[in-house]
């Protein structure tokens, strides 16, 4: 089965090709073809799961694809442990969204384009996850990036979207921008861009003691590559796109910004963990724990003070990808992928019960909200159990995987550990301040007449709901943590479980969601008194750190001066000096008419004036007398007879 | 002695005839004029021992063409134009024309060296020119009277009222 | 003095150009023709002389002379017929006034 591996991304690359040519034709509109191609490939990744269970063994297929010189590039592929884990996830939840979306775009008149996408998307993020190279990575890499401009940017009739498309796009590229000045770092000084090759060479220690620039070239290549994950990924300071990415439709925000695209970053620093591992001192890892830990902390501030409902589940996405990162970065390999997992499952969910409530509500404003949990119960039962999750509640994911980088946290760097509690705490506090002012009370607006979702939305949502509630075990240390069997790096050890830090954790997360009771739910400490006593630090987190107006300052605007400039330098100087050549031409061939007309016509026509001329004096000649002619001929006579005589 | 007396006063009366022909202002003058110059030329060829030629232009030139010259200035205007102009504006340069081209030719003649031929004129040249006339030199002789008929056919032609 | 062949040529010489200054200059289309006559005359003259004093073995300058009298007056016949031919028709005999040909 694993031999068929390459088939998993040609199948919605296949229904991308379909709809595109064929659109409205298509059953269903596309839908149908699109929700086929990736349920295809969700049953080959589960095929290739239950296969790679037994026999562990990764799988590399390659196919030269043409030489450049004397470096070869391959398309291939490898299937193992980690590869499996992102193929699950990838194709398991699009499915779910690809189903939902059928109810959520149903009135949209680019429906077909939508399910295009989508499938493009699907395609290229199966791609990215299954590479066995650098480059393929990066072709994959960039595009996803294409793929979530286009669907950031698909209600482009509104400039806020193509603003956000575009500020997406070009954020992320600047991440993009390290990670190759990494892959190209590390291909010349090893000479070979498939990961196999690349980290056998790096622990058999091909980079040690080299530097660059005076600085370790296995760190440097190490952040490099760092820099893409933080671009994609929406860390700190690369975070600043993925909140106005919520232009987009909510299923879009929850497949791509939620669950997969934003997780590659997560993939790729674990996929190359063997060259953060292997740095100097570590300190490779450090970055990226310490990048992870502020943008998971940050976040989650900013994420208690927003009133839309979709942009508080985009601060927690960058600080639940913050914690991964952390995870990852402390040494817990496991910890931070077992997180992915589940974060993916459970913010679909927390996602798509959003996208139902806006599709009731018709507004994302939490404060317009309220007691719709009778009038919407599937959705309010689900997001519940989401939030659950998220907030690090047992039994649900979320306390697994959490509870497993806090404690890799706390044994192996202490601080990051209060940044992990901390951020927990505040997790659980923002999450629940939605769930209250959406669901409990009663209906603040008053032009809304909120109803249940369609089953082909709320079906999703009960089945993200289950995968919530029991994917959490695979982790689960009294199971004998068989996801950790199944996925780990060799040279990290997991910590092993602890009971108190366990109950620890729970506490923190239990007094979030109190402290969110008592100020939102029983309004026993008014919301208002609250902001007040913050003052100066709610204006602070309430405007995102001012990081925004910090970047349009610092870089928007003398990029964009420069490119003005350099665009009247192209208009006045070079299409002048283009200009110049054209009038000069014009101007020669202004002169050379005049010539013309003047000299070369004016020396004919002279010609022709002076015949003129003569005949008109040598007519005279012919007076039409006899006698005239006689005496010229006369003369004529004379004149020879004179020149005969005297010769 | 006397034949150089005779040939200076014949010239004189031809060339002195003559320039009246060709000066007068009177059409009728220049053409009476006529006569006394083919007189003189006459008397030129008696000189000369042609005196058979001398009675043929007594007879034609004096007498049939003078006359005809006569009738023609009498049946045109010429006779009573007496007040018109009758030289052209060339006077000059036909008088420049006709000075040079005579001196040219008596440059000529005089500088030249004649050659002296042997032989002598008979004495009465009428009998051996109607020899001439009808043996060496009759295919002329033929061709001037066809000559002579189509000429007097023409004129009359060309002179005949027209219709 | 001997009366030479070159006093002959002079006369006849001098009444040449006499005639062509008459066919030069006259206006008057009878006048032309009595110059035409006086050079017809001389070139007569000229023959005689010649034939006396250069070939007097023959008599053709004279036979000559003979056939150019007969075409002199076949060829005055003509040309007066023509003079009252134009005259009739152009109502002048002064050929200065004959310009039809004229540019």
């Amino acid at each position: 089965m694993v031999e068929l591996a390459w088939l998993i991304p040609v199948f919605p690359l296949a229904a991308f090709a379909l709809i595109t040519a064929f659109g409205r034709r298509l059953p269903g509109e596309g839908a149908y073809v699109a929700v086929a191609g990736i349920i295809a490939s969700a049953l080959l990744s589960i095929g290739i799961f239950l296969q790679m269970l037994g026999h562990p063994t990764p799988y590399e297929a390659n196919f030269r694809w043409m030489l450049v010189g004397q470096l070869p590039l391959d398309l291939g592929i490898r299937v193992d442990a980690l590869t499996t884990v992102m193929l699950l996830v990838v194709t398991v939840v699009g499915s779910m969204i690809f189903i939902y979306s059928i109810g959520y775009m149903h009135e949209d008149p680019r429906y077909s384009r939508f399910f295009a996408y989508l499938s493009l998307f699907a395609a290229s993020m199966l791609l990215l996850v299954l590479a066995n190279n650098l480059v393929f990575l990066y072709a994959g890499w960039e595009l996803v990036g294409l793929c979530s401009y286009l669907l950031i940017g698909f209600y482009f009739e509104r400039p806020s979207a193509a603003r956000a498309a575009m500020k997406a796009f070009i954020t992320t590229r600047v991440g993009d921008v390290f990670m190759f000045l990494g892959i190209l770092l590390l291909f010349f000084t090893l000479g070979t861009f498939r990961f196999e090759e690349i980290f056998t060479k790096v622990s058999q220690g091909a980079l040690t003691g080299q530097t660059i620039g005076g600085l370790p070239t296995l760190t440097v290549a190490a952040v490099l590559i760092f820099g893409g994950a933080v671009g994609k990924s929406a860390q700190f300071p690369l975070h600043t796109w993925l909140p106005d990415a919520m232009e987009g439709p909510t299923p879009v925000s929850a497949l791509i910004h939620a669950a997969t695209m934003v997780a590659a970053g997560v993939y790729l620093v674990a996929r190359a963990y063997t060259l953060f591992f292997a740095s100097p001192g570590q300190e490779a890892l450090l970055a990226v724990a310490y990048i992870g830990g502020i943008s998971a902390l940050m976040a989650a501030t900013i994420a208690v003070v927003q009133d839309d409902i979709k942009r508080v589940l985009a601060y927690s996405t960058i600080s639940q990808l913050g914690l991964m990162m952390l995870g990852l970065g402390v040494g817990g390999y496991t910890a931070g992928m077992f997180h992915l997992t589940t974060h993916a499952f459970f913010k679909a969910l927390l996602f798509l019960g959003a996208g139902s409530v806006i599709h009731a509500m018709r507004t994302n404003d939490i404060k317009q909200m309220g007691g719709l949990a009778k009038v919407m119960p599937s959705t309010y039962w689900t997001f519940l159990i989401g939030a659950l999750a998220l907030s690090g509640i047992f039994p649900f994911a979320g306390f697994w995987s959490k509870d497993e980088i806090l404690l890799e946290a706390f044994h192996n760097n202490p601080a990051l550990f209060v940044v992990g509690a901390l951020t927990s705490f505040l997790t659980a506090f923002y999450i629940f301040r939605v769930i209250f002012y959406t669901f409990s009370g009663t209906l603040r607006s008053h032009d809304a007449h909120p109803h249940e979702s369609p089953g082909v939305m709320t079906g999703p949502l009960w089945v993200l709901a289950a995968f919530s509630t029991v994917i959490g075990f695979v982790g689960a240390p009294f199971l004998g943590n068989p996801f950790h069997a199944f996925l780990r790096f060799e040279g990290v050890e997991a910590v092993p479980f602890s009971p108190t830090l366990a109950l620890a954790s729970l506490a923190i997360a239990a007094a979030g969601i109190g402290a969110a009771a008592v100020v939102y739910h029983w309004k026993i400490v008014p919301a208002q008194a609250l902001r007040r006593a913050a003052g100066p630090l709610h204006t602070l987190v309430a405007n995102k750190y001012y990081l925004d107006e910090l970047y349009a300052v610092a870089i928007v605007r003398p990029v964009l001066w420069i490119a003005w400039a350099l665009r009247n330098f192209d208009v006045y100087v070079i299409d002048a000096l283009v200009n110049l050549f054209g009038l000069a031409g014009v101007g020669l061939a202004r002169l050379y008419r005049l010539m013309d007309t003047y000299i070369v016509d004016g020396l004919v026509n002279v010609v022709g004036y002076a015949v003129k001329g003569a005949g008109g004096v040598l007519r005279y000649v012919q007076t039409g007398r006899a006698q005239n002619y006689l005496l010229a001929i006369a003369l004529g006579v004379i004149v020879l007879l004179a020149t005969g005589l005297f010769r | 002695m006397g034949e150089l007396a005779a040939f200076i006063i014949l010239s004189v009366i031809t060339l002195a005839s003559a320039v009246v022909v060709v000066t007068s202002g009177n059409i009728v003058r220049s053409a009476l004029s006529l006569v006394p110059t083919f007189l003189g030329i006459t008397g030129l060829y008696i000189l000369l021992q042609a005196e058979f030629v001398a009675g043929i232009q007594v007879l034609i030139y004096a007498g049939a063409i003078t006359v005809l010259i006569l009738f023609v200035i009498m049946l045109t205007e010429g006779g009573t134009g007496l007040r018109t102009r009758q030289v052209n504006e060339q006077v000059p340069l036909g008088m420049l024309a006709a000075a040079v081209l005579a001196l040219i030719l008596i440059a000529v003649f005089s500088g030249t060296e004649w050659p002296k031929a042997s032989g002598s004129l008979p004495q009465y040249t009428a009998a051996p020119i109607g020899e001439a006339f009808l043996t060496s030199a009759v295919l002329i002789f033929e061709i001037t009277s066809l000559v002579l008929l189509v000429s007097l056919m023409g004129a009359i032609i060309i002179a005949r009222r027209e219709r | 003095m001997q009366v030479g062949l070159t006093h002959f040529l002079i006369v006849s010489a001098l009444l040449f150009c006499l005639g062509l200054y008459a066919v030069l200059t006259r206006r008057n289309a009878v006048a032309i023709l009595m110059g035409i006559e006086l050079m017809l005359n001389a070139a007569n003259v000229n023959l005689i002389a010649f034939n006396k004093f250069t070939a007097p073995g023959a008599l053709n300058g004279q036979v000559f002379a003979l056939v150019v009298i007969t075409l002199a007056a076949c060829e005055a016949g003509v040309g007066l017929a023509l003079v009252m031919a134009a005259y009739r028709n152009l109502e002048t005999i002064h050929v200065d006034e004959i310009n039809v040909m004229k540019w």
